[in-house]
């Protein structure tokens, strides 16, 4: 009986809080651009992004316990396959290709996005491989290194073949068309005129979701469980006769498998990928958004992604007039007084809240 | 009754040290078997080379009548062998009923697709595992903690939860080592009812102890290692009585 009650009340509690964050997810594009017209959308559109990757890096980081310091590179490898598949780049480097595909090449996002995935998969898994033994500060350092190699293949691959056309990058990049609406254009709908930027994220907003469900569903599961297992005590669980490096192999597929997929929606939005978008600060800041969210925590990380993607944008829009009416006149560069509150910020979490501004409550009743 | 394990030759040495040298072990299914020794006789190698966490440089290891080869610690877990640590590890940050739920990964099946689907079997065998957890948990006595983190239990009862978890596999042989360590007098007496119910109920039990009085008063038969090597093999009036072991435990100035 007891535990019926103890049961019941967190649900209701979760479907409350569950209605209250769908009304805000569709409600949050049309306030911010009340506030601050299509830049702010724009920005919730990446913040959109940042949540597909920061919950694959939490799979990795957050269940299973790997640190991995190179998770942009799947993002990368995702936002890549995209470029390549629809835009005009590889056609004109092999004439023969051009030749075959008179009508040029454009993917259909419905192919991109689960093909981005799985490659990303695969990556996740070349990466796992090698690195299977290593635990802690050494599979840091690996994946770190992983996470530039990446990164740099794509800024050299321009010859002998030109196949990401180096530092310049890859343009025109087709926009999204989804059941032949393009969602770089605005649309009339019912009469309202929906900017592209809205569109996107919508559109993001639902691969989002999907993402989140899986997560939930995985973890509350027995490959959840497992993971979590190997992350508290990777002896004791390989005692228990599970086998660690399946395991974490498949956390490194899993968790790359998002990262692809918010890739693939990221060079479609943006029109052009090239190398300098996936940096390792780029890792750093996911990784971040993972940490000071709270780690394994799915709605902690997830506030973690529109705490550190608005903070930057909001603090750039506002630090000047703040200035200007404290003082009179702008003394500080609001970007540089962006960079030091941002900084602020990520310390006082970590010092007053070292498991993350919102725990998972396990944690919490340490 | 036939032999549930049975070891024989096993060496393993750490550079020029023996660390073991031609160590037989047969343990008839139902017993309670203890291995004991002074410090730094070999036990805990011994167990570490059975259950796969080191590689043994020589050895024959059959369970069940079927070899196997320690070579990996799942897999030595997956044949049927569940251990509990001299230290206590348990998943720290998880539910005591999620510790044991771990315990039964090796006889459920549901993957990535079950978990996300949950269709009718992945349900099925979800419940199942929720359920025989928490069987275990109210068999070694602690079932009302179900919900409480792993590491907010008292020592007497994460040790209880380590057994249950270890339970929870379905072990061919359950293997402890140093269960009672670190207990007061009545924890070690309440753990010695926990282990003979467990005896009781037909499984079979290898006792790694340094604990000479709970081992001599719970075990069928012993074995004595000393620098590596078994003293002596019998029962446990035997062994207290055999002149190696006095030896062993005593020191040399015995005879010297």
């Amino acid at each position: 009986m007891s535990l019926s009650i103890a049961m019941t009340q967190p649900t209701q509690r979760a479907r409350i809080g569950l209605v209250l964050f769908a009304l805000a997810l569709l409600l949050a594009p049309w306030i911010a651009g009340q506030a601050g017209g299509n830049a702010w959308v724009r920005m919730l559109d990446f913040a959109l992004l940042y949540i597909m990757l920061a919950l694959g890096l939490n799979i990795v980081v957050g269940y299973a316990g790997l640190l991995d310091l190179g998770f942009i590179a799947f993002y990368a490898v995702g936002a890549y396959l995209a470029a390549l598949l629809s835009s005009p780049h590889l056609l004109t480097q092999f004439p023969a290709l051009a030749a075959a595909l008179p009508h040029g090449l454009h993917t259909s996002i419905w192919i991109i996005v689960p093909l981005a995935g799985l490659l990303a998969a695969g990556f996740g898994m070349l990466l796992g491989a090698p690195t299977l033994g290593l635990r802690g500060d050494y599979l840091a350092i690996v994946t770190l290194g992983f996470g530039e190699i990446i990164r740099i293949f794509m800024r050299n691959l321009d010859r002998p073949l030109n196949i990401t056309n180096g530092p310049k990058g890859i343009s025109s990049v087709d926009p999204i068309q989804l059941f032949g609406v393009n969602l770089a254009r605005t649309q009339d709908i019912f009469g309202f005129r929906v900017p592209s930027v809205y569109l996107y994220y919508y559109l993001f907003a639902v691969l989002a979701l999907l993402i989140m469900f899986a997560c939930v569903r995985l973890q509350d599961s027995r490959i959840g469980r497992a993971w979590l297992a190997i992350r508290e005590d990777e002896d004791a669980a390989q005692a228990m006769g599970l086998n660690t490096r399946r395991l974490k192999l498949l956390a490194f597929a899993i968790g790359a498998s998002f990262g692809g997929v918010g890739g693939a929606l990221f060079a479609s939005f943006q029109g052009f990928v090239s190398p300098e978008s996936f940096s390792l600060n780029e890792s750093v800041a996911v990784l971040a958004m993972v940490v000071l969210g709270g780690m394994g925590h799915i709605p902690g990380v997830i506030l973690g992604c529109v705490l550190l993607a608005a903070l930057p944008e909001v603090l750039r829009a506002t630090m000047g007039s703040v200035q200007q009416w404290l003082f009179g006149q702008v003394l500080v560069d609001p970007e540089i007084i962006r960079q030091l509150f941002y900084g602020l910020a990520l310390i006082l979490v970590m010092l007053y809240r070292p498991a993350g501004v919102w725990p998972a409550s396990r944690e919490a009743a340490r | 009754m036939s032999a549930l394990l049975q070891i024989e030759g096993v060496s393993k040495h750490f550079g020029g040290v023996n660390a073991l040298s031609e160590v037989n072990l047969t343990i008839k299914a139902g017993q309670v078997y203890g291995l004991i020794g002074p410090n730094g006789a070999g036990k805990t190698t011994f167990f570490n080379v059975m259950t796969g966490l080191y590689r043994a440089d020589a050895g024959r290891f059959a369970l069940a009548g079927t070899p196997y080869e320690p070579s990996s610690v799942h897999k030595v877990a997956q044949a049927g062998i569940a251990r509990t640590f001299q230290n206590i590890r348990l998943f720290n940050a998880m539910t005591v009923l999620e510790n044991v739920m771990v315990g039964r990964h090796v006889r459920t099946r549901n993957g990535v697709w079950a978990a996300l689907v949950r269709h009718r079997r992945a349900r099925v065998e979800e419940a199942d595992t929720r359920r025989i957890a928490q069987h275990w948990l109210d068999y070694v006595g602690i079932g009302e903690l179900a919900e409480r983190r792993a590491d907010t239990l008292s020592y007497g009862h994460q040790r209880r939860l380590e057994i249950a978890r270890a339970l929870a596999t379905e072990p061919k042989l359950l293997a402890l080592d140093e269960p009672a360590a670190g207990m007061n007098a009545a924890e070690k007496l309440q753990l010695r009812d926990l282990l003979e119910k467990i005896r009781n109920d037909g499984r079979t039990l290898l006792l790694i102890e340094h604990d000479v009085k709970l081992v001599m008063g719970l075990c069928d038969r012993i074995t004595v290692l000393d620098h590596g090597q078994v003293i002596a093999e019998g029962a446990p009036h035997d062994v207290r009585s055999n002149p190696a072991v006095i030896e062993a435990y005593l020191g040399g100035g015995v005879h010297g």
